[in-house]
């Protein structure tokens, strides 16, 4: 049995050499649904800077306001802009096909885009917006390399440039990594408070990506306990009915 | 008489309740030496109810219609009471179907179940193999996520490959040119179907079993010695003793289940995949398509063979093959016995050859090819037919131990 382990821990250490090697290096996401203040918080900065040309139709305004504690009457104060009602889902008035002239892709709708992307590329991806004068927009991404967004949260962290260096292999060819940011243009963040903003706004998205998954958890505690006691239960009546089988 | 003896009367002047009652449980005989490998068959079939129940179930919210599929799933887990429990039990019972059954097929592999009077019995085994993956492969596409849309692409394309009336076939098999909305409805139409052909093939399977009666891990035919009684000495009736049994496996197997269920539903994006949380896009190719995890050591095989005359009809011989020459494995062992137990070092080696293979084909399937991995997968589909092809040679020259009369602990 313990060779039979070992085998199998031999046989996966390939893919988690894989896994750590691919693509970009990503930043580890602050993610924790336990806290409702930085929900909130993640919350505001959604509605305020992505809800306009990012829809969330699978989410309910009231449905958030019920798990991150806001009441229908602050809901509707704070943060909602439009006609909606609170029952209604975080829809957009931006058209597809005209946000496909603006930006060259419709923004995707981004109730599920933390399963999609992952916690860790939202977080990182939000923050490594830098300057490059070629892109219609004036900036480009480290993670989402030509990417179509402006770099809608400036205001909040400021403009960064991006600070590149260049190797050549033995070979003769030569490959252009991002190796730091510079800050160029400061924001009305320090890039401290920008990172927690960020984290909140992502830890948002994650919630957002499955609303259930508190309750999930909780039950599957309960589930899990249950079938415990019921495992002892059936362990032992098989015990007693099969004393006399020799 | 009581009232409930007369009622029983009653009905087995009618339908012979307690005869299948007896002849199937409370005096099917069933050898007394099952180990740990002996739970998977109960709880396949355990598995294929609860995936019945929780699709039907999802079927009342669920959308087959290409601009609603997505966003229904979406419903469902959201809006619908308990839909996301419904849903999690469906998409992590499909895994685990899968790894019950593959479980299932070793214990077969290595206690020689396939070997006579059993060759129909793991037959229609295999047979359920089939319809199981094509129940699989049809539902895979119905959440309509990008890899649902791409992966569905990819398998029907194979058909392409078919040599003179592949592109026809394709065609007929999507209804389109191209995966569409017409796909996606009789997609969602034979994922209705197919399960309840499975559960009569499953009915099939245990009727079969019940004729030839279980093997064991030692591969001795219990029906051999038999008591004054006419029962068999090694056998104890299936019910209550196997039944008792199996719900420790079944809690046992609901603990694992649950943990996943509760804690890891994507777990690590093999069960759910990271990109079936997009939308389908058929204007946008996916960086690396791979199948579920349940396909990828086929998969592997597929891509290991290089396109021969411009054709990848090679290719999908090969994969259809490796599932192909389980219908023949019952007249390729030659061994004198038939359990593991007995057998000798060779079969032991093979074996072991085989479920490497396997699991690194498997893990092969899902990383984008390079020549040094399209060589492994190579090597490795080689040693996969090896397995099967040199069986009647290395079973037949192989050193085995004496069988006892009777099983052992």
């Amino acid at each position: 049995m313990k060779k039979l382990v070992i085998a199998f821990v031999m046989a996966a250490l390939p893919v988690l050499a894989q896994a750590a090697g691919d693509g970009p290096h990503l930043d580890k996401a602050p993610v924790d649904l336990h806290d409702q203040a930085s929900l909130q918080r993640g919350a505001q900065l959604f509605v305020n800077y992505c809800l306009s040309c990012h829809s969330a139709q699978f989410l309910r305004y009231n449905r958030m306001g019920e798990d991150l504690g806001i009441s229908d009457e602050q809901l509707k104060a704070n943060m909602m802009f439009g006609t909606d009602k609170v029952g209604d889902t975080m829809t957009i008035a931006m058209s597809p096909k005209a946000a496909k002239v603006w930006f060259g892709n419709p923004p995707p709708d981004l109730s599920v885009i933390a399963r999609a992307r992952g916690a860790d590329w939202l977080y990182t991806y939000l923050r490594t917006f830098y300057v490059d004068e070629k892109k219609p927009f004036g900036v480009n991404n480290a993670v989402f390399p030509d990417v179509g967004m402006p770099h809608v949260l400036w205001e909040l962290q400021g403009m960064q440039k991006a600070v590149m260096h260049t190797t050549t292999t033995e070979d003769g060819t030569s490959h252009t990594a991002i190796v730091g940011y510079e800050l160029v243009k400061p924001g009305t963040m320090a890039p401290a408070e920008y990172d927690a903003a960020v984290g909140d706004l992502v830890n948002f998205l994650v919630y957002m990506g499955e609303p259930t998954q508190l309750k999930r958890q909780e039950l599957g505690v309960k589930v899990l306990i249950f079938l415990a006691f019921f495992f002892v239960l059936a362990y032992l009546l098989k015990k007693e009915y099969w004393k006399d089988i020799h | 008489m009581s009232t409930m003896k007369k009622f029983m009367a009653w009905v087995d002047e009618r339908y012979p309740a307690t005869q299948v009652w007896e002849e199937h449980l409370s005096k099917y005989y069933a050898p007394k030496n099952f180990n740990f490998w002996y739970y998977f068959g109960s709880l396949a079939l355990l598995v294929l109810v609860m995936q019945i129940l929780t699709g039907v179930w999802l079927a009342m919210s669920y959308k087959p219609d290409a601009t609603l599929a997505f966003a229904s799933v979406e419903y469902i887990m959201r809006d619908v009471d308990w839909g996301w429990l419904i849903r999690y039990m469906h998409s992590t019972g499909a895994s685990a179907f899968f790894i019950v059954i593959y479980l299932h097929m070793f214990r077969g592999l290595i206690y020689g179940s396939y070997r006579k009077p059993r060759e129909l019995l793991w037959i229609i085994g295999v047979i359920i193999y089939l319809a199981m993956m094509a129940t699989a492969f049809f539902g895979y596409l119905l959440p309509w996520g990008q890899m649902s849309f791409w992966g569905a692409q990819v398998i029907v394309n194979l058909f392409a490959a078919v040599p003179f009336v592949g592109e026809e076939l394709s065609v007929w098999v999507r209804g389109d040119y191209v995966i569409s909305d017409v796909t996606l409805n009789r997609f969602f139409a034979f994922h209705f179907l197919l399960p309840f052909i499975l559960a009569a093939l499953v009915f099939v399977h245990i009727v079969a079993l019940h004729k030839v009666g279980s093997n064991n891990p030692d591969g001795i035919e219990i029906k051999k010695n038999k008591d004054e009684n006419g029962i068999p000495r090694d056998g104890i009736p299936f019910h209550p003793y196997y039944t008792v049994k199996d719900i420790v496996g079944v809690v046992g197997f609901l603990m694992i289940f649950s943990a996943i269920l509760f804690f890891a539903p994507e777990m690590g994006g093999y069960f759910l995949e990271a990109p079936n949380f997009e939308p389908a896009n058929p204007l946008k190719t996916p960086a690396h398509i791979a199948p579920v995890w349940y396909f990828t050591p086929f998969y592997a095989m597929l891509r290991a063979i290089p396109p021969m005359f411009g054709s990848q009809f090679p290719g999908v011989v090969v994969m259809f093959g490796a599932i192909a020459v389980l219908f023949v494995l019952p007249w390729l062992d030659r061994s004198p016995v038939k359990s593991i137990r007995y057998k000798g070092p060779l079969f032991k080696i093979a074996i072991a050859i085989f479920v490497v293979s396997f699991v690194v084909l498997g893990w092969l399937g899902v990383q984008s090819s390079t020549p040094t991995k399209t060589l492994l997968a190579q090597i490795f589909t080689a040693l996969y037919f090896a397995f099967f092809f040199l069986m009647p040679w290395y079973s037949k020259i192989d050193k085995t131990k004496p069988v006892p009369e009777r099983v052992t602990e």
